[in-house]
C-alpha cells in the first residue's frame, strides 16, 4: 500500500492537517492499516520536497500545520490510479511447492496435506467474514478491504480443490506420453519432473 | 440442544457392481443457533447427507434424529408433518410455484399444514417484510429478481415455527453481493435460534458458518475448529504493511 498516495488521495479533497490525515487514512482502510504519525510526517515532507503538496509555511511543524495538493500532486495521483500494480506470481509460490513436493515424500498422502491448507484457509476466511458480519454493513471501506481477502484466499481454496480433483483423477487414469513440445514451457513455469 | 443429528449415517444406492456409497457411518450434530456448512467436492455425499436430513430419504443404516426424535420411529404421515411445519429448505434454484404471488409461496407451506389462509397469509406477508420485501409481496416470481427471488424462498423456508434450516448451495447463480445478502438473511435466522446446515463448494459461502465440515468420498474427513476473535486478523504480521 502507498502510503504517499493514499495522502495525495485524501488531500485531493481538499486542504488537511497532518493527524486529521492520519486518524482520516486509518478511517478509509476500515482501520486494517495502522499507521504511526511519524510515517505520515515524513511522507508529508517528501511529497512537499517533491512539489506535490504544499503546507502553510516552513515555521510551525505541529499537528496544526495544514497541506494541500498541488496540480503536479493531482496529476501524480492520477497516474498512480491508473497504474496497475505488479501482479506476477512470486518465483515460487509457498503452497504450491508443498503439494508439488508431497506428490513425492513417500509415505506421504497429499490429499491429507491439502485439507490439512484448505482448512486453514477456510478458518481464516471465517475470521474475516465474522468482521465483515460485525460491521461490513456500515463500513464500506472496511467491506470492501475484507472482500479482496475473501477473495484472495477464495482463490487459493479453488486451486487446492482443482489439485486434489486433478490428483484423483490421475490415481485413476493410467500415464499418458508427453508430447515432445512441452520441456521448454514446463522449464518456464518452473515445473520439473 | 442438538435439533438435528446424525448418527453413523450410511447410504447405499444400487448393488453388486453398480454399488455406490454415496455416505459411509456420517456422524453430524447442529445445535439450536448453529450454522453448520458442509464442504466438498461434487459426488462427495452432500446432497445426499442433506435429503436423509430432511427426511426425503431414509439411510441405509445408521439413525436420524430431528428436535430429539428419530426420524426411523416415525409413520409417514408424522415425518411429513415434521417436514412441513420445523423443516426449512432453500434450493440453488429457489423452488417458487410460477404462478403464486410471492405472498402465496411463502404461506403455502402453512396453508398446506392446515392453518387457515388469512393467518397463514399474515404470516407470510411478515416473514418477507422481515426480510424487506415486504412491497413486493404482491408480485409473481417472473417480476422479480433473482435476488429477490432467493429471498422469497428464504422467507418459505424460515416462516411459521422452523427450527431446522437445510440449504442447498443457497446463492445459486446469485452475484456475490446478492449471495451475500443470502448469507446474511441465513445468519440472522441462526441468531434468533434455528439451527441451519448449508451445503456448498463455495468457500466464501461457507465461511459464515460457525463449524464447516469437510466431506470426501461420503465421510466427513476433518471441520474447522470454534474460530479464534477477529482481532487476531489485525494484530497477526503481515498485515500491517
Amino acid at each position: 500500500m502507498s502510503v504517499r498516495h493514499a495522502l495525495l488521495a485524501l488531500l485531493s479533497e481538499g486542504p488537511k492537517y497532518g493527524l486529521q490525515l492520519r486518524e482520516e487514512f486509518e478511517a478509509r482502510t476500515g482501520e486494517v492499516w495502522p499507521l504511526n504519525v511519524g510515517q505520515v510526517y515524513t511522507t508529508l515532507q517528501r511529497l512537499e520536497r517533491d512539489g506535490l503538496v504544499e503546507s502553510d509555511g516552513a515555521g510551525d511543524d505541529g499537528p496544526q500545520k495544514g497541506f494541500r495538493i498541488t496540480a503536479g500532486g493531482e496529476q501524480e495521483l492520477a497516474a498512480w490510479l491508473r497504474t496497475p500494480p505488479d501482479l506476477a506470481s512470486p518465483p515460487r509460490d509457498e503452497l504450491v511447492m508443498k503439494v508439488l513436493v508431497a506428490m513425492r515424500v513417500p509415505g506421504t498422502d497429499v490429499h491429507e496435506v491439502i485439507q490439512v491448507h484448505r482448512r486453514y484457509l477456510v478458518e481464516l476466511m471465517q475470521q474475516w467474514t465474522r468482521i465483515k458480519e460485525d460491521e461490513g454493513e456500515f463500513d464500506l471501506g472496511l467491506a470492501l478491504v475484507v472482500d479482496a481477502e475473501l477473495f484472495r484466499l477464495d482463490a487459493v481454496i479453488r486451486w487446492l480443490d482443482a489439485a486434489d480433483g486433478r490428483l484423483k483423477r490421475a490415481a485413476a487414469d493410467p500415464p499418458r506420453p508427453v508430447p515432445v513440445a512441452l520441456p521448454r514451457l514446463r522449464r518456464r513455469v518452473g515445473v520439473r519432473r | 440442544m442438538a435439533v438435528l443429528e446424525l448418527r453413523g449415517v450410511s447410504k447405499t444406492y444400487g448393488t453388486g457392481a453398480t454399488e455406490v456409497h454415496a455416505l459411509r457411518g456420517v456422524d453430524l450434530s447442529v445445535n439450536a443457533g448453529t450454522m453448520v456448512a458442509v464442504m466438498g467436492p461434487s459426488g462427495s455425499g452432500k446432497s445426499t447427507l442433506l435429503t436423509i436430513a430432511g427426511s426425503l430419504e431414509d439411510p441405509t443404516s445408521g439413525e436420524v434424529l430431528v428436535g430429539g426424535a428419530a426420524l426411523a420411529e416415525m409413520s409417514r404421515n408424522a415425518k411429513a408433518r415434521l417436514r412441513r411445519r420445523a423443516v426449512g429448505y432453500v434450493f440453488q434454484d429457489f423452488n417458487l410455484l410460477p404462478g403464486l404471488t410471492a405472498a402465496e409461496n411463502v404461506a403455502l407451506p402453512l396453508e398446506l399444514d392446515g392453518v387457515a389462509a388469512k393467518t397463514a397469509r399474515a404470516a407470510g406477508l411478515a416473514a418477507l417484510d422481515g426480510l424487506g420485501l415486504g412491497e413486493r409481496a404482491s408480485r409473481f416470481p417472473d417480476e422479480l429478481s433473482g435476488g429477490e427471488r432467493q429471498r422469497v424462498a428464504i422467507a418459505r423456508a424460515v416462516v411459521g415455527d422452523r427450527r431446522l434450516l437445510l440449504a442447498d448451495e443457497p446463492s445459486g447463480a446469485l452475484d456475490s453481493v446478492n449471495a451475500e445478502d443470502v448469507m446474511r438473511l441465513l445468519h440472522d435466522a441462526c441468531k434468533r435460534g434455528v439451527a441451519a446446515v448449508v451445503v456448498t463448494h463455495d468457500a466464501q459461502l461457507a465461511s459464515w458458518a460457525d463449524r464447516v465440515v469437510f466431506l470426501r468420498d461420503g465421510r466427513v474427513v476433518d471441520q474447522t475448529s470454534p474460530p479464534a476473535g477477529p482481532e487476531s486478523l489485525l494484530t497477526a504480521p503481515g498485515q500491517s504493511q
